[in-house]
């Protein structure tokens, strides 16, 4: 075989491979039981390959990490702008490592005392940056859906909190924010939901007939 | 599931895929006709600046892990990431893309390689498709430095994010570069709104292909969608009707 074919050949495996799996699954979703009531073949297929699935994922983040690391060290080596903050990654990640290796049960105190007081900090900082980007909307949009945008962040936020001294507004708590958010607001998200719903169905079935592959190297 | 149920859903599905090879059968020589979408005209605008000035792109692909069904906007992102490296493959800079998943950082990779195999580039790097973190605060401070410090010019985020895709916006915003973002999220669909230069909202993180000259099954699956979402309003307006004359 000529040595320039092996990638088509790898690529029409893969897809073969990739397809076969999907029909597979998605017959076992539809197809889960016989008539008598019990799990059928395609159900224990599903069962088996979506196992597989799974344990490659777990493989994968490992593969991820070694990642993770390969990019921080290629910053170090370059001292490239950020190195330091490379170095303090990968010198956490070697610690939670051995932490986790010598003190197993323990390694949950990593995670409650450094990344949840991290993440909240940038939760917090997510705050001001969701507030400031408001502001900066109508500078960036001008436009009569960024105005109604606006007005009902301010409706629900003014409905929401009770202001102080005053308490709830009354017409704005108990009927227009209700209104806004449990009637305009839902039926909104639900509409965005069905054209989401219905294009994860056609992304689906293009990868089941193969012209999108994210595997194997699309050519 | 049901027998009944799964009958239905098999049907559905079944139906979509007919008319889906059909339509892309029918259509395969048409020119494709889309309503106009100024993120996607801006997009191809910021590629273009991408090749010309020797700057980089960035693609974000969210945190959605394949095995989940938020996997299905990241899928649509690696679609178009593979579109925008073969676009982009003239340029001095390879693509960089960015995710919050393990399995969709090997995909990205294999997609980025896919694309220097086909603009014959003479070496790949690796660490051009990149996991920044597990969690989704861990993944977009990762991601922050690759918007601000790569000479990246054009920012795509396209994938499941949460909150957290604000700080990622913002980012790009400050180092005046270009984003487009989706999600298929609907709490990062508001923030993406307030804060994105080019936000697409609902299914138009699906289209992304179809407006990007994917191929034929790409543009007839907008109109297969099209054709459930009349079906859809049919469906809900019948129901209606029958509820209000008192049969369901």
């Amino acid at each position: 075989m000529n040595r320039r074919n092996i990638p088509s050949l790898i690529i029409i495996i893969s897809t073969a491979i990739a397809m076969a799996s999907g029909f597979l699954v998605l017959g076992g979703y539809f197809f889960a039981q016989n008539t008598n009531g019990q799990a059928s073949l395609l159900s224990d297929i599903r069962l088996t390959l979506l196992n597989w699935a799974i344990i490659l994922a777990g493989f994968a983040i490992f593969i991820g990490i070694i990642n993770l690391s390969q990019v921080h060290f290629k910053k170090i080596q370059n001292k490239q702008k950020g190195a330091f903050y490379s170095l303090l990654l990968i010198v956490s990640l070697a610690a939670t490592f051995l932490f986790g290796l010598f003190k197993p049960g323990q390694v949950e105190i990593v995670f409650t005392t450094v990344q949840l007081p991290v993440e909240a900090s940038l939760m917090a900082l997510l705050a001001i940056t969701l507030t400031y980007a408001s502001i900066r909307l109508l500078r960036r949009r001008l436009n009569l859906l960024s105005v109604i945008f606006l007005v009902t962040a301010l409706l629900i936020l003014l409905g929401t909190a009770p202001l102080p001294f005053v308490g709830d507004i009354p017409g704005l708590s108990d009927w227009v924010r209700p209104f806004i958010a449990q009637v305009m607001a839902a039926a909104g998200a639900r509409g965005i939901l069905i054209g989401v719903a219905l294009g994860t169905l056609t992304t689906g079935l293009r990868i089941l007939f193969g012209a999108d592959r994210p595997y194997g190297g699309n050519k | 599931m049901s027998i009944g149920l799964g009958i239905a859903g098999f049907g559905i599905v079944f139906f979509s895929s007919v008319l889906m090879l059909g339509l892309a059968f029918l259509h395969r020589k048409k020119p494709s006709v889309f309503r106009d979408i100024p993120a996607f005209t801006r997009l191809r605008q910021a590629v273009g600046l991408v090749v010309e000035d020797g700057s980089r792109l960035h693609v974000s692909l969210g945190h959605g892990a394949l095995t989940t069904p938020q996997s299905a906007s990241a899928l649509a992102g690696l679609a178009l990431l593979h579109r925008l490296a073969n676009l982009t493959s003239a340029g001095d800079q390879p693509p960089i893309s960015t995710s919050g998943d393990a399995t969709l950082a090997i995909l990205s990779q294999d997609t980025l390689q896919a694309a220097a195999r086909t603009s014959e580039r003479a070496n790949f790097d690796p660490t051009a498709g990149r996991l920044t973190g597990l969690t989704p605060f861990s993944y977009a401070a990762g991601a922050i430095p690759a918007i601000r410090d790569e000479n990246v010019s054009a920012n795509v985020l396209m994938g499941n994010f949460g909150v957290e895709v604000a700080l990622l916006t913002d980012a790009a915003e400050s180092e005046n570069s270009f984003v487009l973002a989706g999600s298929d999220n609907l709490v990062a669909q508001a923030v993406i709104y307030a804060t994105a230069q080019e936000p697409l909202i609902g299914e138009e993180v699906y289209a992304a292909g179809a407006y990007s000259e994917a191929g034929p099954l790409h543009t007839a699956s907008l109109s297969v969608q099209d054709v459930l979402r009349w079906l859809i309003i049919a469906a809900i307006l019948v129901g209606a009707l029958l509820t209000l004359a008192g049969v369901l």
